[in-house]
C-alpha cells in the first residue's frame, strides 16, 4: 500500500529536481517539479510505487501553462497530483507514452486545446476537433 | 483483399458519435482506428462561465444515462475544496441515487449485450425490469432522468418516511426478477459460446491503457472508488467488490449482474440508516469557496468518474477538468478487437459499455478499392444473429 510518506520520498529520488511538495491530506498530495525531471517523476510513480494514471488536467494561467497529471493509488485511495509549469512563449515537455499508452489520447487533447508540444509523442495528431478548426488557435487559452 | 469496415459515427454502440474504422482481412479484424470529435460540446470550456451551483445541471447533462456520476464526482471535488464533511443523512440519499442508477444502467447495458447477440428475450426482460428503477427515481427526485440530487455540501431532496416501504417494495420484488435474468444469462450454453474467450483484455492490458470499473474488475483488477477511496455511505454500510477472472466479454457481464445484488444490498441499509438520521439534515451551508484546487472521483456505473477543479475565491471555476470512464475504456478496443471476426466485434466494443445516448445508425461495410457498400449496420448485427442461431442449432 502506498501511502503519502511514499510521496514526500519522492524528494530523495529526485533532489534537486523539486520545487515544492504540497501535503492536503493524508490522500491528497501534490509535487511540482521542473519540467525536465517529468519522466523520471512519472517512471517513479508508475514502474516502481505502481500507481495508476488517471489522466492529466492542463490550464493556461499567469505562471505559463500548467499540467496536473494526476495518479493514483488503489488501495489507499491516494491522489498524487505531478505539476510541471511550461514558459508561454515554449510550451514544450517529454510526452509520457513510452511509458503507458493512457497518455496518449490525453496529450493530443492538451495539444489540441493549449498548443502544448509533447516531444516523442508518436502520433501528435487531433483528437476532438477533427476536421475545420483554424490553424494555430487554442480555444483553452486565455 | 483487405476492407474496411466503418462503425459510426452514428451507431448504438457507442455513447456519442464516433467513427471506428475496423481493418479486416477476411473476417478477421486486423487494426481498428477512430476518429472522435463529432460532438464536442466544450463543456469543460463552458463550465468556466458558470458559477458553481449552476455547473451542476452542466456536468449533470455529460451523461445522458448515469447522469447522477458527474454531479457526484463534482460533489466530492467541491466538498473537499469548501472543506466540508457533509451530514450522514445526505451520505445515505447520495448513495441511495448512485445505486440505484447503477442498477438501470447496467440492465440497460445487459438487454443491449442480449439484443446485440441476438437474445431478445433478455433484451426484453431487461428493460422491463428497468422501467419500476426509474419509476423510483420519479417518486424520489421528481424525474426520471437527470435529477437534480447534488449541490455542495450536500443533496437538494430529501428522502423523507413515508417514501421509503415503497422503495423496499419496488426493491423486493426487483430481486426476484433479478435472480431470473442472472439465471437466463449465466446458465444459458448459447451465451457462454457467443461470449466466453470472446475481446479479452488482460491484466497487464488493463494497467497500460488505465482502464476502469467493470472493465477493469472482468480482469480481475479490484478496483473500485467507493472502496479504495470512500466516500457518501459507502464506508458505513457493508458490501464487496465484485471481480470475475475471465476477461473476456462474459466476465464483464458477470460482473456487472453480480453489482445489481450488491447495489441492492447497499440501498437497503442505506435506507436503514436514514431511519437513524433526523428528517431535513440534508446539507451544510456552504457560503464561499476557497482558492485552491481538488480531485474528486466516484464510480460510475461504467467506471472512476475524475473531476479536477482549480479555483481563485470567486464563484466560478477557473478550470474544470472533466475524465469520463469511457474515455480510458474506449482505447481498450485495440486490444479486445484486434484477432476477433467482424460478427464478433458488436459485443466486443459493447463490452465496455460506452452510453447509447445516440440512436442514429449508420454503420456498413465496404469494399476498400471500389468503395461500393457491402453491408449496412443490419447486415452486421444480422451476421451476429446467424452465428448465434448456428450455435444454438449444433448444441
Amino acid at each position: 500500500m502506498v501511502s503519502i510518506k511514499d510521496i514526500d520520498n519522492i524528494k530523495n529520488y529526485l533532489k534537486g529536481d523539486i520545487i515544492e511538495t504540497e501535503i492536503k491530506s493524508a490522500t491528497r498530495a501534490t509535487v511540482t517539479i521542473k519540467k525536465d525531471a517529468l519522466i523520471r517523476a512519472a517512471d517513479y510513480l508508475f514502474n516502481k510505487l505502481k500507481l495508476r494514471f488517471i489522466i492529466a488536467s492542463a490550464l493556461d494561467s499567469k505562471k505559463g501553462f500548467e499540467i496536473y497529471y494526476h495518479f493514483s493509488n488503489d488501495f489507499s485511495g491516494l491522489v498524487a497530483n505531478l505539476h510541471v509549469i511550461l514558459p508561454k512563449e515554449k510550451p514544450e515537455v517529454e510526452s509520457l507514452t513510452g511509458l503507458f499508452e493512457a497518455a496518449n489520447w490525453i496529450e493530443r487533447e492538451m495539444h489540441e486545446i493549449l498548443g502544448i508540444n509533447f516531444l516523442g509523442h508518436p502520433n501528435l495528431e487531433k483528437l476532438i476537433s477533427e476536421g475545420n478548426w483554424a490553424k494555430g488557435v487554442y480555444p483553452y487559452r486565455n | 483483399m483487405s476492407k474496411i469496415i466503418p462503425i459510426g459515427p452514428y451507431h448504438p454502440l457507442q455513447e456519442e458519435p464516433e467513427l471506428f474504422k475496423l481493418y479486416c482481412d477476411g473476417e478477421i479484424v486486423k487494426d481498428i482506428k477512430w476518429e472522435t470529435g463529432y460532438n464536442h460540446r466544450g463543456i469543460e470550456r463552458l463550465s468556466e462561465s458558470k458559477t458553481f451551483d449552476q455547473a451542476f445541471f452542466l456536468v449533470e447533462r455529460i451523461c445522458g444515462i448515469c447522469s447522477t456520476s458527474h454531479p457526484f464526482a463534482f460533489a466530492n471535488c467541491m466538498d473537499e475544496i469548501a472543506g466540508v464533511e457533509i451530514p450522514d443523512r445526505a451520505k445515505y440519499i447520495r448513495s441511495i441515487i448512485g445505486e440505484l442508477e447503477r442498477i438501470h444502467s447496467h440492465l440497460l447495458w445487459v438487454g443491449l449485450a442480449g439484443h446485440f447477440l441476438g437474445y431478445n428475450t433478455v433484451f426484453m426482460w431487461a428493460w422491463k425490469y428497468r422501467e419500476p428503477i426509474l419509476d423510483l427515481f420519479e417518486i424520489i427526485t421528481g424525474n426520471r432522468n437527470s435529477y437534480a440530487m447534488f449541490k455542495i455540501g450536500g443533496v437538494r431532496r430529501d428522502i423523507e418516511e413515508h417514501k421509503i416501504p415503497g422503495i423496499q417494495k419496488v426493491l423486493d420484488s426487483f430481486k426476484k426478477k433479478n435472480d431470473l435474468l442472472t439465471g437466463a444469462v449465466m446458465d444459458d450454453p448459447v451465451i457462454h459460446a457467443r461470449t466466453k474467450g470472446v475481446g479479452i483484455l488482460t491484466k497487464e492490458d488493463i494497467i497500460n491503457y488505465a482502464a476502469v470499473g467493470p472493465t477493469a474488475r472482468a480482469s480481475d483488477v479490484a478496483i473500485d472508488v467507493r472502496k479504495d477511496d470512500p466516500y457518501a455511505a459507502y464506508p458505513l454500510v457493508n458490501w464487496k467488490v465484485i471481480t470475475a477472472k475471465g476477461c473476456d466479454v462474459f466476465a464483464k457481464a458477470e460482473v456487472r449482474l453480480l453489482e445489481m445484488y450488491e447495489s441492492i444490498s447497499i440501498i437497503e441499509q442505506c435506507l436503514d440508516g436514514l431511519k437513524k438520521t433526523k428528517e431535513g439534515d440534508i446539507e451544510v451551508e456552504v457560503r464561499e469557496v476557497p482558492a485552491g484546487y481538488g480531485t474528486g472521483h466516484a464510480e460510475a456505473p461504467r467506471g472512476e468518474v475524475f473531476h479536477f477543479v482549480v479555483t481563485n475565491g470567486s464563484n466560478y471555476p477557473v478550470r474544470h477538468k472533466v475524465r469520463a470512464p469511457s474515455y480510458v475504456n474506449i482505447a481498450t478496443f485495440k486490444k479486445s478487437c484486434v484477432g476477433q471476426t467482424i460478427t464478433d466485434a458488436t459485443i466486443s466494443l459493447a463490452a465496455v459499455d460506452p452510453c447509447y445516448c445516440c440512436t442514429e445508425r449508420m454503420a456498413y461495410a465496404y469494399d476498400y478499392n471500389t468503395r461500393d457498400k457491402i453491408l449496412n449496420g443490419e447486415d452486421i448485427l444480422k451476421l451476429s444473429h446467424k452465428k448465434t442461431e448456428e450455435i444454438r442449432k449444433k448444441l
